[in-house]
C-alpha cells in the first residue's frame, strides 16, 4: 500500500519507512509507571471551591461528548440526547451547552437535526467502532458516510492489533487515510483503546503516531474496554499535545473517554489540564470529555453552587 | 498565591480549618508524666513562620529540668524495661492509633508552627509518623529474633534532640524505636517547633503510658547541650546539622553513650539522557522544593547530562512556573514557608553568594507574601563543583544544576561531597541504575523517584552525613546493647 | 640458639602500599621481650607514614571492595594457609614477643590461623545477614545491603600482639575496607612478620598497611585524618581513647571504642558490622501497565 504523503510540519520526516518511525517512537522518553501515576494522584488532591469549582463546572459541561453507542440507539433516543445536549438544564438556560452529541454513523443525520442551530457539534465513532478490525476500505467508508451525513468530528479508533505487532506505519498510513476522508469539515478524534495498549510507553508512542499523522484530537478510549480513561493516562497525553505543540506548533486536542462519571473526577481532569497543557487547552476546542452519566452529575453540582442545596436525580433529565 | 501567569482556571482559596486545632497560650515541660514550669520560669514564644503570628509561649528547659527529666526517665526504665514487650507494644499501637484519630489537628499544628504546606503534613508527615509507631510497636516483642542475638538489653535513658523540618516525624522515628526497644526516652524538640512534640505528651497520656517514659523537654541549643552531656544518658540521638553533630560526637567522647547521628546532606540527583524526563521532573521538584528544600536528604545538586541539560531544563522551568506558594494551610499549597528568620538568612546569604560567584540564577515569577519568612523557588545554572553553593548545604528552596558527559563523570561529582546522605538516578536502563546505585557513597539511593520514606526502610547517612540508620530492623541497633 | 653458627637478624619494617619501607623518619626503636632482652628494632614510624599509609589505603579501596566477596573470602582463606606454613616462625615470635611458653604460643597462633578462616567465610554472608528486602508500602522494590565504610585506622591490641591483631584487622578487611594498623607497641614483630604473609597472600598492595612506633605519637593524626573513615581504639587507654574520639570527630569517622575482648572466643559479627555502612536502594516497580495491577 502506498503511504499517503506526510502532513508539513518538523517531523513529517520520521514516517519515511517503518523503521524510522519505529526508531522516533521508541526514541520517545520512556514513561515510569510509578512516577506518573503518583503525578496524576497528586493533582489529584488539589482542592478547586466556590469560585473556581463554579468556573471548573461550567467548563467542564461545555467540554461534554454526550455519547450513545449503544446497539439499541433509535432516533427517539438520539433527538433526546441532543435536546439534552442544547438545554443540558430544564430548570436553568444559563447552562451552557454541551461541545457534541456522539453517536454512530447512520445517526448522525438525526442527530444533526436535533441539534441544529444549537453550536452543538456531531461527532460520530467511524472506523468499524469500536473493533476496527475491518478492511480499510470498510472503514473509510464508514467515514464518509457519517461524513456526508454532516459529522463535524469523527472519533475514529487505531488498529491496535497493527499497533502492538509493531506495524506503526500501517497505523499511521491508516489514520493519513482517515483525515483525507475527513476532508476539511470534520476534525478527527483518533482513539488508541489505552486499555488494549497497556503500557504507557505505548500509549505515548501512539499519541505522537496520531498526531504526526494529523489527528486534531487523542482520544483515551472508546468506552468499551475494561480500563478506559484515567487520570494517570489523560495526563501522559497532556504531555504529548504540549510537547508535539512545543515541536511542531501544532495544537492538538485530548479527549479522555469512558470512566468519568462526577463532577469530582472531571474536575481532577481540568486541573490536569490546566497544570500539564495549561490554559489554552481549556476550552472545548482542545478538550473534551467522552461521556454520558458525567453531565447530570455536574448539573447536580451546579444547581447545589447555584441554590446552596443539594439536588436530586428527579431534576436532572434522564437520558 | 497563585502562579502570576494567570490561568482562567483560578483555584480559589481552599483554607483548611484552623479550629480543629486548640493551642493554649503557654506550655511546660512535660516531665514524669506532668506538665511542669521550668525552674526559674524562663520561657520562649514559638511563631508561626507563615505569619510572623505567636502561637504560643513554651518554657525554657534549664540545666537543672534536663536533670529532673532524666530523672524521671532513670526512674521510668526499670519497670518500662521490665514490662513484657507485648504489653510494650500494646502502648506503642495505642499511640499509632490516638495519633491516626487525631491525625487532621496535628497536620494543621504541624502546620502553622513549621510554615510546611498542610498538603504535605496531611499527606506525609502524619501518615509516616502514625505508620512508624506502627511499625516499631510490632517489634517490641520480637526482639529475640531481630538478629541481636537472644534477649537484646535496652541501653537505658536516651537524650533525643530532633530538628525543625519535620518536628513530629523527627519525633517518631526516635522515640518509637526507643520505646520499643525498652529504653526511657528524654526528647528535645527543636527551638522553633516545639507544639507538635508537646501535643504528643498528651498523646502519651491518652495512651495511658507510664510517667517518665517519655518526657519533652523544650529549649534551643543548650537545652540539647544540657541533655546530651548530661551523665545519667545512656544513648544519644541526634539529627540536625553536621557542625552540631560533630559538637556531639566530641561530647560523648570517652563515655559509654551510644552514639546516632542523622546529619546534613548535598544530595546528587543525576539525570541520564535516557530518564523517563517527565517523571524526572517530577522527581527533582520533589527533590528539591519538598518542604521548601529543608530536607537533609534533599536532591538539592541537579546532574544532568549534557545532551539533554536544555530540554530538562526549559521543562523543569515550566513545571516550577505551576508551584503555588502562599498559606500553607491553603490545599492546594505547594511551597509554603521558610522555618524562621534565621533559616531564611542563611539561605538568603547563601543564593547571593551564588549569584556573587558567577552562577546564574532563576526562579519562576512569584509573589511573596508581605508577612512572614519567604524564598521563592530557585535553580542555579552554570554551577560547578567549585561553587559554593555545589558543596555547601543550603536547606533552602534552592537547586544547583551542574552536567557530566559520561556515566563515569556523573558519579564522580555526585560523590565529591563531604556529605553521604541521599542520591537519585533516573534511567530506563536498568543495568546502569544497578550499577551507578552501587558506586554512589549514600546511604538512601532512589531510582526513578526521590525523597520516599517508609517505616520499614533504613534510613541514614555516609561519611558526614552521620552514622547509624533509623528506620527497619536497623533502626533497633542504635537503641539496643549490641 | 647454636654456637656454631652466628645467626642472620631480620630488619623489621613498615608495610605501606604492598612494599616494605623504612620509616621516612630513619627511626627505630628497641622492642624486648617481657624480661626485657632485646629481640630487635623495629621502625618507629612518624606522622609522615601514617599520611602514606592512608594514601595507600585509599588507593587500594575501589579495587578491593569492588571485588567479589567470593574473591575476598579467597584471599583472606589464603592468608590462613600462608600462616599455616609459617606456624613454627609465629609461635616463636608470639612466645617471644608475649613471654609464652611454646605451647600457649602455638595454641594464640592457631586461634590466629583459625580467626583468619572465621573471617574468610563471613565475606560472601555477612550482606544476607544484615541485608535484604524491605517491605515498603507502594510500589517500591526497596533493599538494604551493607556496604564497607572506607579506610579504617586500627590501633590493634596492645597485650595480644597477634591473635589481637587479627581479630581486629580480619573483620575490617572482610567487609571491603583498608586498613592502615598501628601494631601493638610493646610487641610489634608478629604483626610485622604477618606483614610479609600478607604480601604472599594475594592480598593487594595497600589493602591492609602496617605501622610500628608510639600510637601517641601517630594515632593522632590518622584520628583526625579526613580521608579516613573510621577508627577501632583496641589499642588505646582510656586517655587516648577518649583524645581519639574527639579528634575522629572532627569527619564523623565511625569510632570502635576499646572494650574487653577474650580473643579465644569465637568473635560476633560486631566487628563486622562496626565498620559497614547500609546503604538502601528503592526502585520504583509497577510497569506492567494497563493490564497489569497498578494502572
Amino acid at each position: 500500500m502506498p503511504t499517503t504523503a506526510p502532513p508539513a510540519h518538523a517531523l513529517a520526516d520520521v514516517t519515511a519507512s517503518d523503521s524510522t518511525l519505529r526508531r522516533f517512537l521508541h526514541g520517545l522518553p520512556g514513561v515510569d509507571t510509578v512516577g506518573l501515576e503518583a503525578r496524576a494522584t497528586s493533582l489529584g488532591t488539589r482542592s478547586i471551591k466556590t469560585t473556581a469549582k463554579a468556573y471548573a463546572i461550567d467548563l467542564a459541561i461545555s467540554m461534554v461528548d454526550l455519547t450513545t453507542l449503544e446497539g439499541a440507539d433509535t432516533p427517539g433516543k438520539v433527538r433526546a440526547l441532543g435536546a439534552k445536549a442544547v438545554h443540558p438544564d430544564p430548570t436553568d438556560r444559563t447552562a451552557p451547552t454541551t461541545a457534541a452529541v456522539c453517536v454512530y454513523p447512520d445517526m448522525v443525520a438525526v442527530a444533526k437535526e436535533a441539534v441544529a442551530g444549537s453550536g452543538v457539534k456531531v461527532a460520530s465513532v467511524a472506523t468499524a467502532f469500536p473493533a476496527g478490525r475491518a478492511a480499510l476500505d470498510v472503514k473509510l467508508a464508514d467515514v464518509r458516510d457519517a461524513v456526508a451525513a454532516g459529522a463535524d468530528e469523527i472519533d475514529m479508533v487505531i488498529d491496535r492489533g497493527a499497533f502492538l505487532a509493531g506495524k506503526y506505519l500501517k497505523v499511521y498510513d491508516e489514520i493519513v487515510a482517515v483525515k483525507e476522508a475527513c476532508g476539511t469539515s470534520a476534525r478527527l478524534k483518533v482513539i488508541f483503546e489505552t486499555g488494549e495498549l497497556s503500557t504507557y510507553d505505548n500509549i505515548r508512542r501512539a499519541s505522537w503516531l496520531g498526531m504526526i499523522a494529523g489527528a486534531d484530537f487523542i482520544k483515551t478510549s472508546t468506552g468499551k474496554v475494561a480500563v478506559n480513561a484515567t487520570p494517570a493516562n489523560t495526563l501522559l497525553m497532556l504531555e504529548a499535545v504540549r510537547d508535539f505543540r512545543a515541536q511542531t506548533g501544532i495544537q492538538v486536542g485530548v479527549k479522555p473517554a469512558g470512566g468519568i462519571r462526577t463532577s469530582k473526577d472531571a474536575i481532577k481532569f481540568l486541573v490536569l489540564v490546566n497544570e500539564t497543557a495549561g490554559q489554552d487547552w481549556l476550552d472545548n476546542h482542545w478538550f473534551r470529555f467522552g461521556a454520558s452519566s458525567l453531565l447530570n452529575d455536574l448539573l447536580m453540582q451546579r444547581q447545589k453552587l447555584a441554590t446552596g442545596r443539594y439536588s436530586g436525580p428527579d431534576y436532572v433529565t434522564v437520558d | 498565591m497563585a502562579p502570576v501567569s494567570a490561568s482562567a482556571f483560578e483555584y480559589a482559596p481552599a483554607p483548611e480549618s484552623r479550629s480543629v486545632v486548640d493551642i493554649a497560650s503557654s506550655y511546660g515541660l512535660f516531665i514524669d508524666g506532668e506538665f511542669t514550669d521550668a525552674t526559674g520560669g524562663k520561657v520562649f514564644k514559638t511563631v508561626s513562620p507563615s505569619t510572623e503570628e505567636v502561637l504560643s509561649e513554651v518554657a525554657e528547659a534549664s540545666e537543672e529540668d534536663v536533670d529532673r527529666a532524666v530523672k524521671a526517665a532513670r526512674k521510668a526504665f526499670e519497670k518500662w524495661s521490665a514490662l513484657p514487650g507485648a504489653e510494650r507494644a500494646k502502648y506503642l499501637f495505642r499511640i499509632a492509633r490516638i495519633i491516626q484519630e487525631r491525625s487532621r489537628e496535628l497536620a494543621v499544628l504541624e502546620t502553622l508552627d513549621n510554615g510546611k504546606p498542610i498538603k504535605e503534613t496531611r499527606d506525609a508527615d502524619l501518615p509516616l509518623v502514625a505508620a512508624h509507631f506502627f511499625y516499631y510497636a510490632g517489634w517490641a516483642d520480637k526482639l529475640d529474633h531481630a538478629g541481636f542475638g537472644a534477649d537484646p538489653r535496652p541501653l537505658g535513658v536516651a537524650g533525643q534532640v530532633i530538628p525543625w523540618n519535620f518536628p513530629l516525624l523527627m519525633l517518631a522515628w526516635k522515640i518509637a524505636p526507643a520505646l520499643a526497644t525498652g529504653n526511657t526516652v528524654v526528647l528535645k524538640p527543636a527551638e522553633t517547633t516545639p507544639l507538635s512534640a508537646l501535643f504528643f505528651a498528651d498523646i502519651c497520656r491518652q495512651a495511658g503510658l507510664p510517667k517518665g517514659v517519655v518526657n519533652i523537654v523544650t529549649g534551643d541549643g543548650r537545652t540539647g547541650a544540657a541533655l546530651v552531656a548530661h551523665p545519667d544518658v545512656n544513648k544519644v540521638a541526634f539529627t540536625g546539622s553536621t557542625a552540631v553533630g560533630k559538637a556531639i560526637a566530641r561530647t560523648v567522647a570517652g563515655t559509654r553513650k551510644k552514639l546516632t547521628l542523622e546529619l546534613g546532606g548535598k544530595g546528587a540527583n543525576i539525570v541520564f539522557d535516557d530518564a523517563p524526563i517527565d517523571q524526572a521532573v517530577e522527581g527533582i521538584v520533589n527533590g528539591i522544593f519538598f518542604n521548601q528544600g529543608q530536607v537533609c536528604c534533599a536532591g538539592s545538586r541537579l546532574i544532568v547530562q549534557e545532551s539533554i541539560q536544555d530540554e530538562l531544563l526549559d521543562a523543569l522551568k515550566r513545571r516550577l512556573s505551576t508551584l503555588r506558594l502562599g498559606d500553607p494551610l491553603d490545599k492546594n499549597t505547594d511551597i509554603g514557608a521558610i522555618n524562621s528568620a534565621e533559616q531564611l538568612a542563611r539561605i538568603t546569604a547563601l543564593a547571593d553568594a551564588g549569584e556573587a560567584e558567577g552562577a546564574e540564577r532563576w526562579s519562576p515569577a512569584c509573589e511573596l507574601p508581605d508577612t512572614g519568612y519567604w524564598f521563592a523557588p530557585t535553580l542555579f545554572t552554570n554551577v560547578t563543583q567549585a561553587h559554593t553553593i555545589a558543596r555547601e548545604e543550603i536547606f533552602g528552596p534552592v537547586l544547583s544544576v551542574l552536567s557530566f558527559r559520561t556515566p563515569d563523570e556523573a558519579v564522580a561529582k555526585a560523590n565529591n561531597t563531604q556529605y553521604g546522605l541521599s542520591a537519585g538516578i533516573w534511567s530506563e536502563k536498568g543495568s546502569r541504575i544497578l550499577a551507578v546505585a552501587s558506586k554512589l557513597r549514600a546511604g538512601v539511593v532512589w531510582s526513578n523517584t526521590f525523597n520516599k520514606f517508609d517505616p520499614t526502610s533504613p534510613f541514614g547517612g555516609y561519611k558526614e552525613s552521620g552514622f547509624g540508620r533509623e528506620g527497619g530492623r536497623h533502626g533497633l541497633e542504635a537503641y539496643l546493647d549490641v | 640458639m647454636s654456637d656454631a653458627r652466628l645467626s642472620v637478624f631480620k630488619t623489621y619494617k613498615l608495610y605501606v602500599g604492598g612494599k616494605f619501607p623504612r620509616s621516612e623518619s630513619g627511626r627505630v626503636y628497641e622492642v624486648t621481650d617481657p624480661k626485657n632482652n632485646w629481640l630487635a628494632n623495629a621502625p618507629l614510624s612518624s606522622r609522615k607514614d601514617a599520611r602514606d599509609a592512608v594514601v595507600a589505603a585509599r588507593k587500594a579501596f575501589g579495587g578491593w571492595s569492588g571485588a567479589t566477596a567470593y574473591n575476598r573470602g579467597q584471599v583472606l582463606y589464603r592468608v590462613a594457609e600462608m600462616l599455616e606454613g609459617r606456624r613454627e616462625q609465629f609461635v616463636r615470635e608470639v612466645a617471644e614477643a608475649e613471654g609464652l611458653s611454646k605451647s600457649k604460643a602455638a595454641a594464640v597462633v592457631d586461634a590466629a590461623i583459625d580467626r583468619w578462616v572465621w573471617y574468610a567465610g563471613w565475606t560472601d554472608k555477612i550482606a544476607q545477614v544484615v541485608g535484604g528486602a524491605n517491605p515498603v508500602a507502594g510500589p517500591f522494590f526497596n533493599l538494604s545491603s551493607p556496604e564497607p565504610t572506607g579506610v579504617v585506622a586500627v590501633l590493634a591490641p596492645q597485650d595480644s600482639s597477634f591473635l589481637g591483631l587479627v581479630s581486629v584487622l580480619a573483620p575490617v578487611i572482610a567487609t571491603g575496607n583498608t586498613a592502615v594498623v598501628i601494631a601493638s607497641e610493646k610487641a610489634p614483630l608478629p604483626a610485622l612478620s604477618l606483614a610479609e604473609v600478607l604480601a604472599t597472600s594475594d592480598v593487594p598492595g595497600g589493602v591492609v598497611n602496617i605501622l610500628s612506633g608510639r600510637p601517641s605519637e601517630i594515632a593522632p593524626s590518622l584520628a583526625a585524618h579526613q580521608d579516613v573513615n573510621a577508627i577501632d581504639l583496641a589499642g588505646a587507654d582510656e586517655e587516648l581513647a577518649k583524645e581519639l574520639e574527639i579528634a575522629a570527630a572532627d569527619n564523623l569517622k565511625r569510632v570502635l571504642r576499646p572494650q574487653t575482648v577474650d580473643f579465644t572466643q569465637t568473635p560476633g559479627i560486631e566487628r563486622l558490622t562496626a565498620f559497614l555502612e547500609t546503604k538502601t536502594v528503592w526502585h520504583t516497580t509497577g510497569a506492567l501497565g494497563a493490564s497489569g495491577s497498578s494502572y
